[in-house]
């Protein structure tokens, strides 16, 4: 069986972007001082989500009707 | 953070073989699994040390090199792979000339695998130095565990796939890390104006650094040491053909298509992310010595009194990203350190066991005898990884180290391929002789010349006479390759001619130009056809070129 790549990275980012979004917003924010004050757990967080989702929605779409190959 | 993508590495390597037994792989997936074997470790390390070390012209690795190289195996170089079906560069060898051709290809391609899994062990090491404050020593150590621990894990099952799975990793693991700098220095404007403090400081014009054509008219204008000819021809020619043409650990990948079309498309189709790598690979090093200029120590100091170039995106990492980011931005470099080593040690095990001991030392003995041999010669590769690695403290920049290895190995090698494609008379003594010429050529020329401020020894002139003495170590390595490529271009010529062919035209049918069906894109529309793709990529290429002129 084959697998289509993109839901392992769908599935990946997407898992990886909801931590990090969640970490953005409980984390102590004395930590942004390095990214130049930015929360950019939060922010690139939500970017890897969305990115994760879109991979995944594709992916959804794109499967075959038949089973196999 | 770590223990989810290892978590989710792991089970996605069970689903093997994703990419040789689908025949509906997207085509822009194929691609990605293309570059993806070249974007590892030594890339993201290699070329930002260099941005730090030579500025911009670094990008010449991608907008001269690899874009026209990636064009001619796709337009030129894949019928001849696909058709004849050979696995591997020795197998090829064997092919269109004879076992011996095969045998010394395989040796020294297994010594470049040695070489390139032990930088990358080294650029492990560094990193675990620099996180975890450990010795160097024991640094070492423990990549090597961890690589062997992989390897008999079974990590390569489906190396492609987790290729796919790293680029994207180390993309979105990066480009954080590569917006931010960009903010806290100003913007383009904010960089160049840093790196002209890091151009006057070594010598040059202010713009040293920040352009990449200009100052090539003589090699004391600019950081790399170079002159027009001699990028052009030892980089752009010798180095980069030799490198995307005969490095079958990324020429595989684009095997693996379900046609012959799908296989031509497949490097045009890589060289259009590639051709953005910079932003990613280069730019960091860019913005690190930069920093390093204006901020005073951004990079520690090497023992030779050089920054550690080397360093450039780990202190970056350390520096912008926070608890969080900073995980995902190291997971996505141990991944591809991993991913190298074993990738590496593999290719050496499988070139050794088959190439050399089964066709040479000791044939016809059973599967499992070969299978021992294997595993052994996995913990020989190892080890003789360490110790490329100790090899590698020496070099400030792992890039000039890997390029030195490659003028060795793919420029001469560029040369036998491109007469035996090309030229049907080439013969099996012609190619062999040529290739050893080729590679003695090398040594001749690494061992009578030195990089400005080195000692003779591993970085060259160990031979007793130091004849010229290079600018920088990358300037040697361009001269190496194009002086290899020369050696073993005439002589597989000259002895060609003296030599009589063993192999009749029937055989070599699929293997040589001019005995291959032509390929027929005339069905296709045109925006699909291969040629097309080529011609866009070379004039945004040629864009980007004089953008930074």
């Amino acid at each position: 069986m084959s697998l289509d790549v993109r839901f392992p990275i769908g599935g990946m980012f997407s898992i990886i972007g909801a931590i990090l979004v969640v970490y953005g917003l409980v984390s102590d924010p004395a930590i942004y001082q390095k990214s130049l004050g930015m929360n950019v757990n939060l922010w690139w967080g939500l970017a890897l989500l969305v990115f994760g989702l879109v991979m995944l929605g594709f992916a959804f779409r794109a499967k075959p009707p038949t089973n196999g190959s | 953070m770590l223990g989810i993508g290892w978590a989710l590495r792991r089970r996605i390597r069970s689903s093997e073989d994703f990419f040789l037994s689908g025949r509906s792989i997207p085509a822009w997936i194929a691609g990605l699994a293309f570059i993806s074997a070249n974007l590892g470790a030594q890339e993201v390390i290699g070329m930002a040390a260099s941005g730090a070390k030579y500025g911009i012209m670094t990008s010449h690795f991608y907008w001269v090199g690899a874009m026209p190289a990636m064009v001619f195996v796709g337009l030129f170089m894949m019928p001849f792979y696909y058709g004849s079906r050979a696995r591997s560069v020795p197998e090829y060898l064997k092919l269109r000339f004879d076992e011996k051709t095969r045998g010394l290809n395989a040796i020294t391609f297994a010594i470049m695998t040695i070489f390139s899994s032990g930088i990358s062990m080294y650029a492990l090491a560094k990193l675990f130095e620099l996180v975890l404050g450990w010795s160097f020593h024991w640094s070492i150590v423990l990549s090597a565990v961890i690589v062997l621990i992989y390897i008999f894990l079974g990590g390569l099952t489906s190396a492609i796939y987790n290729e796919v799975l790293q680029f994207f990793l180390i993309v979105l693991g990066f480009l954080p890390l590569v917006l931010l700098g960009l903010k806290d220095v100003g913007g383009w404007s904010g960089l160049t104006a840093k790196l002209a403090t890091v151009a006057t400081n070594a010598g040059f014009e202010p713009g040293a650094w920040s352009h990449s054509w200009k100052y090539m008219d003589s090699p004391s204008h600019n950081p790399m040491g170079m002159e027009w000819f001699g990028l052009v021809m030892g980089l752009g020619f010798a180095l980069s053909f030799g490198y995307w043409c005969t490095d079958f650990l990324v020429v595989q990948r684009a095997m693996a298509a379900g046609s012959m079309t799908a296989a031509r498309r497949t490097p045009l189709i890589a060289a259009v992310p590639k051709m953005l790598m910079p932003v990613l690979v280069i730019l960091p090093g860019m913005l690190a010595i930069g920093l390093h200029a204006s901020r005073g120590g951004f990079l520690p100091i090497g023992s030779d009194g050089q920054p550690e170039y080397n360093l450039a995106i780990p202190m970056l990492l350390g520096h912008y990203l926070p608890t969080g980011l900073l995980g995902l931005g190291l997971t996505a470099l141990m991944a591809s350190f991993m991913s190298g080593m074993a990738g590496n040690v593999t290719a050496f095990n499988s070139v050794w066991t088959y190439d050399i001991y089964q066709t040479h030392i000791r044939p016809g003995q059973t599967d499992g005898h070969y299978l021992r041999v294997g595993h052994a010669a996995t913990v020989f590769g190892i080890l003789a990884s360490v110790a490329a690695a100790y090899s590698a403290t020496r070099f400030n920049n792992i890039l000039d180290m890997l390029q030195l290895v490659f003028s060795f190995v793919n420029g001469p090698l560029f040369a036998t391929f491109l007469l035996g494609m090309f030229w049907r008379r080439t013969t099996g003594h012609g190619a062999f002789y040529g290739l050893l010429t080729g590679t003695i050529t090398a040594a001749l020329h690494y061992g009578l010349t030195l990089p400005r401020g080195a000692v003779p020894g591993i970085k060259g002139g160990f031979l007793g006479a130091v004849l010229h003495v290079y600018p920088s170590e990358m300037a040697l390595n361009f001269w190496t390759a194009l002086f290899a490529w020369t050696g073993c271009f005439v002589a597989t010529l000259l002895i060609s001619l003296l030599t009589k062919r063993t192999k009749t035209d029937d055989e070599l049918r699929g293997l040589v130009h001019s005995l291959t069906p032509r390929q027929r894109d005339g069905d296709m529309p045109w925006y699909k056809r291969p040629v097309t793709l080529a011609v866009g990529i070379l004039v945004v290429s040629t864009i980007l070129n004089i953008i930074f002129w």
